[in-house]
């Protein structure tokens, strides 16, 4: 099957609006007709079915959480990016687009990220129609940050909580479709099968986790809406019970996947601190505004810091190493994630690392109180030289722009961050490949759609700060509603959608007999132990650095511990009743299948690109180095099993942007 | 209108506002009861005007009964309706930790001064209402201060003015800041409030108290 | 550490439940309470006993999901914090700590320490929105010019994660902080003036339908707010619903 991204004729910055006037549209009589599946409730499926309902169509909506509101979203804390060009300072659609498509490096597709950066301004504009509370300045106006990766202010932000009040914002547009009786929501609800019928993806098996009643559900169009898969390192700083299985359950189903090795690995983390750990806690990219990275320069200081013999704010200045600054003098302390990331890394492998593990650096805010200090005490006529009074007005000017974060990194560390500096070393923190999708986001099956972090379209092999949330409104805010239409234009004729076909029969009968199978292993481990054993490998052979020989042990053991899994896992308790070890039994048996696409896919890709660096491929100074012949995208097609996955290559053209080399000097 | 008297804000905003009434009182029948400790003629003089003006007699005094009645009938409504929200109570619960012992007790500080209002109803009003509408005695404008004094000489009585007025002015803690807050005031001026609330709620009951201590006392 | 915890057992709505003794030993401070109890179930487990159910998600305090109510306290000792939050260095060895659910009658039950909370989801559908569709023509972000103290203040009351401490905590569960912070976000915008009226009336009608108890100023629910959600997102509330019915 060839791949075709249907990505429209005519000139880039044209493409959008142009196919927008041609598509076909359904009335809004026949879209009351019409029903639509959006699995996940985050910022895309959130938003997706909030317009969606809005325009008339039936939505029913799923979540395994609680309520909508808590999807993982929420803990997007730093902001949104968007081409608004408050500031003034040089920033265009196109600039967004440029940016996105290098920092990315130039593994995205062109026309999709040009209309994300098109349509970015409108999401500024809907969400402050809505409410949202986004930061002002004292003018009334909206207020601008700068995030990694670029040389302008385009990032809106709500405190350190942008995520959370987006999502809440597409919360509120949902409660009120569901007020109306538009949106059908169905929390603590999980997907585990899409159901095809003729070649057309009608619906989805989905498990009530309260009951664990199996339900069938149709439609004339299914939305995967369930973001990332970083779960499979186990330690991330996705939520708990962020998981693959929707996605992989479509893959599964014919939906190809998309470079399943584009991960990001977040450079400021919380850093682990004992085997207990469960989750890792992002401090956000913002905090690089004004925290300047550093480790000692010399080894007699680390070893007195690791022994607890020396402060971090006793070493002067100049025995330290801001590395950043050093290695990247343009960007400093402002370069992409993966770049930073690695360059932690590089620093921690060399033996610098400041805590007892060895894998930390730190993030230092004196610089910062000092220089906010200053500009205060001016301001309010004091005196600029009298330490205490700088360091205190630059305490609460800190206070006001990062207090959220600096009192959770004082609480999980127990450390006070406007005295020492942080603590911080790399962390599992987003997916940039998923789902493959089309120009109209739909997947390789037809009326099966993935949005946000699912999908894989517009952050190529690295992500910029700031821009996920831009996708996953732009995709269910703006982009979905129209092409799926084009798609639904063809349904007003075919009524609901029967659940008892022999195909939903099928579908219901495979879940059943899978969760069987798990309830009734009674083997020896707990699905959590499967579940670190495979973080272990992921991390270390599929981590920030990979090179052929570990990916191809990781190959192996995944697969040997899958095998492991399915003969020894337990589940306590039963099928029909609220069990989340089984719940997570599903997610972990997915993310086993899953890794192993995962190593396939970086052994395959010999060359370095974002968030996937190759140890064999890299310049002379350490930097990735990225090759011409792998200038596509991967896209797996499912053949039973991972290692017998299908590549199908999608070439990259940039017609509107010239690839070279990714500096940050 | 009637929407917002059933719904539970409506309930508060009607619980502080009977609540406001009944503070004025208190605070106009403590200054009449001082003027008992400085000089009988003036105390006289007071009571003579408050027992037989009529604006005071049949217009005020079915207000201040029905603000009374109003205001504990409500407090017993919201504090049944509130237990039913309740549901299964915890095995362990730690309210000191983030709360006032006065603001989670308002109702037994209530059913305290409702007991003292009985046996002040028995002591002086059901009395006056007796002297002057049902037998129909002639008046005496100076038998006030007397009936005053009178009334003190029991120890039992003192003391149990005395215990109710410490229970006011519990009640009255909670009570003051949380009607205003009720009625929504701004943040801003709630410290205002807290510290005039603060010394309402402890000059007032003092100087009730003191008023029972001097009269018992000074016969 | 060695600890002895008391925690709230109970396989679904229609059982009565009851307190469970457990005991954990090897809890490091360093651990947060939701890895202490993951230890406890991982033992669980290897005993082929029913673990431990407990609402949790994102384990950093933004998504509101974990709600327990450790030694009579909503989320725990520590303020400004949710349990995921909380870390084992706030207890000491040989401690008794109890785990219970929240409890409100608008809050049933679901299984252990997990309860329904969908009653707030409910009194956001009654009104928590501004009514704007979806489309590229609004206008301009910056079209209304909004002074930074409202943008800060609507801000601060936005913050609420809907974890349900205020209720748990409240001795009447009244969920007037609640929707007195959604009431107060929308209400302290331009944006959402316009409906200001008919918001606050449909949502405190469904907040009592909910079954929630009426708030009497006792203030335990900004105490224990992990967000630092204040009384006065209450007042204001009581305000918008005065102006909304004269």
């Amino acid at each position: 099957m060839a791949l075709n991204s249907r990505i429209p004729e005519g000139p880039l910055k044209d493409k959008w609006t142009t196919y927008k006037d041609k598509i076909n549209l359904v009335n809004p009589a026949n879209k009351r007709l019409i029903d639509v599946i959006i699995v996940g409730t985050g910022l895309a499926g959130g938003s997706a079915a909030a317009t969606l309902a809005e325009l008339g169509y039936n939505v029913k909506s799923f979540c395994f959480q609680d309520s909508p509101r808590r999807a993982h979203s929420i803990a997007a804390q730093g902001g949104i990016n968007a081409a608004k060009n408050y500031q003034g300072d040089g920033d265009s659609t196109y600039r967004l687009f440029y940016d996105t498509v290098k920092g990315g490096d130039y593994r995205s597709r062109e026309a999709n990220v040009y209309r994300l950066a098109e349509v970015s301004t409108n999401i500024i504009d809907q969400c402050v129609a809505q409410g949202v509370p986004f930061a002002r300045d004292y003018g009334g106006l909206l207020d601008n940050r700068s995030f990694g990766g670029v040389l302008v202010s385009r990032t809106f932000y709500a405190k350190g909580q942008t995520g959370q009040q987006l999502l809440l914002g597409a919360y509120s547009a949902m409660n009120r479709q569901i007020g109306r009786g538009k949106i059908k929501m169905y929390s603590r609800h999980e997907m585990l099968d899409v159901v095809i019928v003729d070649g057309k993806a009608r619906g989805i098996i989905a498990r009530n986790l309260v009951t664990g009643e199996i339900e069938r559900h149709s439609a004339h169009a299914v939305v995967l809406a369930t973001g990332g898969y970083g779960n499979a390192f186990y330690l991330s700083t996705y939520a708990m019970g962020s998981n693959v299985t929707a996605a992989w359950k479509a893959h599964k189903k014919g939906a190809f996947f998309a470079n399943p090795c584009f991960t990001q690995i977040h450079p400021t983390c919380i850093p682990v601190s004992g085997d207990h750990q469960s989750k890792l806690t992002l401090m956000s990219e913002s905090l690089r505004n004004d925290g300047r990275i550093w480790v000692p320069k010399n080894m007699e200081d680390v070893l007195a810091i690791r022994e607890g013999k020396l402060k971090p704010i006793d070493i002067a200045e100049e025995n330290r190493d801001y590395y950043l600054e050093r290695r990247y003098p343009a960007f400093g302390n402002l370069v992409p994630r993966d770049v930073a990331s690695r360059a932690a890394k590089e620093r921690c492998d060399a033996g610098y690392g400041v805590n007892k593990t060895g894998e930390a650096v730190y993030l230092d805010f004196a610089a910062a109180i000092e220089r906010y200090g200053k500009e205060q005490a001016h301001v309010k006529g004091l005196d600029e030289n009298d330490k205490a009074v700088v360091t205190k007005l630059g305490k609460d000017i800190i206070k006001a722009k990062y207090g959220n974060l600096f009192q959770m990194y004082e609480k999980i560390v127990d450390q006070n961050p406007y005295e020492t500096p942080m603590m911080i070393y790399p962390a599992v923190h987003y997916t940039m490949g998923g789902i493959w999708v089309d120009y109209n986001l739909m997947t390789t099956v037809p009326g099966l759609y993935a949005i946000g972090e699912a999908n894989f379209s517009d952050h190529g092999a690295n992500r910029l700060g700031a821009s996920a949330l831009m996708q996953g409104l732009a995709d269910g805010y703006f982009v979905l509603p129209y092409t799926i239409g084009d798609y639904l234009s063809h349904d007003i004729r075919t009524g609901p959608i029967p659940t008892d076909s022999k195909e939903f029969d099928e579908a219901e009968n495979q879940v059943k007999s899978n969760l069987d199978k798990l309830i009734n292993n009674n083997g020896k481990y707990s699905v959590d132990y499967f579940h670190k054993k495979l973080g272990k490998i992921m991390w270390n052979k599929c981590g920030m650095s990979r090179n052929a020989k570990d990916l191809k042990e990781a190959i192996s053991e995944i697969a040997e511990l899958r095998a492991e899994f399915w003969k020894d896992v337990k589940i306590p308790g039963g099928a029909n009743e609220y069990n989340e070890e089984l719940a997570k039994a599903g997610r972990v048996a997915d993310f086993l299948e899953l890794g192993e696409l995962f190593a396939k896919d970086a052994l395959q890709r010999e060359e370095s690109a974002g968030g996937h660096f190759r140890d064999e491929y890299q310049t002379p100074e350490g930097e990735a180095m990225r090759r011409k012949e792998f200038q596509y995208v991967s896209a797996w097609e499912y053949k039973g099993e991972p290692k017998d996955a299908v590549l199908h290559k999608e070439e990259l053209e940039y017609e509107n942007i010239e690839v070279k080399e990714r500096s940050y000097k | 209108m009637s929407g917002f008297l059933k719904s539970s804000i409506g309930r508060k905003v009607a619980m502080a506002l009977s609540a406001f009434f009944l503070m004025f009182f208190l605070l106009m029948h403590v200054s009449i009861n001082l003027l008992s400790v400085f000089s009988a003629d003036a105390f006289n003089t007071a009571s003579h005007f408050m027992g037989t003006n009529w604006l005071v007699q049949f217009i005020m005094q079915p207000i201040l009964i029905f603000g009374v009645v109003f205001h504990f009938v409500m407090g017993f409504i919201l504090e049944f309706r509130n237990k039913k929200s309740n549901g299964i109570a915890y095995v362990k619960n730690n309210g000191a930790a983030n709360s006032s012992w006065m603001s989670r007790n308002m109702i037994y500080s209530g059913l305290v001064i409702l007991a003292f209002i009985l046996l002040h109803f028995i002591d002086f009003w059901f009395p006056e209402i007796n002297h002057k509408y049902i037998e129909v005695l002639p008046e005496d404008p100076t038998r006030y201060f007397g009936e005053l004094q009178h009334k003190f000489t029991p120890l039992w009585r003192v003391a149990a003015y005395v215990v109710s007025f410490i229970l006011l002015g519990l009640h009255l803690g909670h009570g003051f800041t949380s009607a205003f807050q009720s009625m929504g005031v701004t943040a801003g001026r709630k410290k205002t409030l807290k510290t005039i609330g603060k010394v309402y709620s402890i000059i007032i009951p003092l100087a009730f108290i003191f008023i029972a201590l001097y009269h018992h006392f000074n016969h | 550490m060695k600890l002895t915890l008391k925690i709230w057992r109970q396989k679904n709505a229609n059982d009565k439940g009851k307190i469970v003794d457990y005991k954990v030993d090897d809890v490091s401070p360093d651990m947060s309470f939701l890895e202490m109890l993951d230890v406890l179930n991982q033992d669980l487990i290897d005993k082929n006993e029913e673990p431990i159910a407990f609402d949790h998600d994102c384990r950093e305090g933004i998504c509101g999901m974990c709600s327990m109510y450790i030694n009579g306290r909503a989320h725990g000792p520590d303020t400004s914090i949710t349990v995921c939050q909380l870390h084992m260095r706030s207890f000491k060895d040989g401690d008794t700590i109890y785990i219970e659910p929240w409890r409100a009658a608008a809050f049933p039950v679901i299984k252990d320490l997990i309860v329904d909370r969908s009653a707030f989801d409910r009194i956001q559908q009654a009104g928590g929105f501004i009514s704007v569709n979806t489309s590229g023509n609004t206008q301009d972000a910056n079209g209304t010019l909004i002074s930074k103290h409202a943008a800060d203040t609507a801000m601060d009351a936005a913050t609420c994660i809907g974890c349900g401490a205020c209720v748990a905590t409240c001795k009447n569960s009244s969920a007037m902080l609640f929707v007195g912070a959604k009431v107060s976000q929308y209400a302290l915008l331009p944006q959402g003036q316009i409906e200001a009226a008919d918001r606050v009336r449909n949502m405190v009608a469904q907040m009592d339908l909910e079954g929630f108890g009426n708030c009497t100023n006792t203030g335990a629910c900004e105490v224990e707010c992990p967000k630092g959600i204040t009384l006065e997102n209450i007042a204001r509330m009581n305000r918008e619903l005065m102006k909304a019915s004269i």
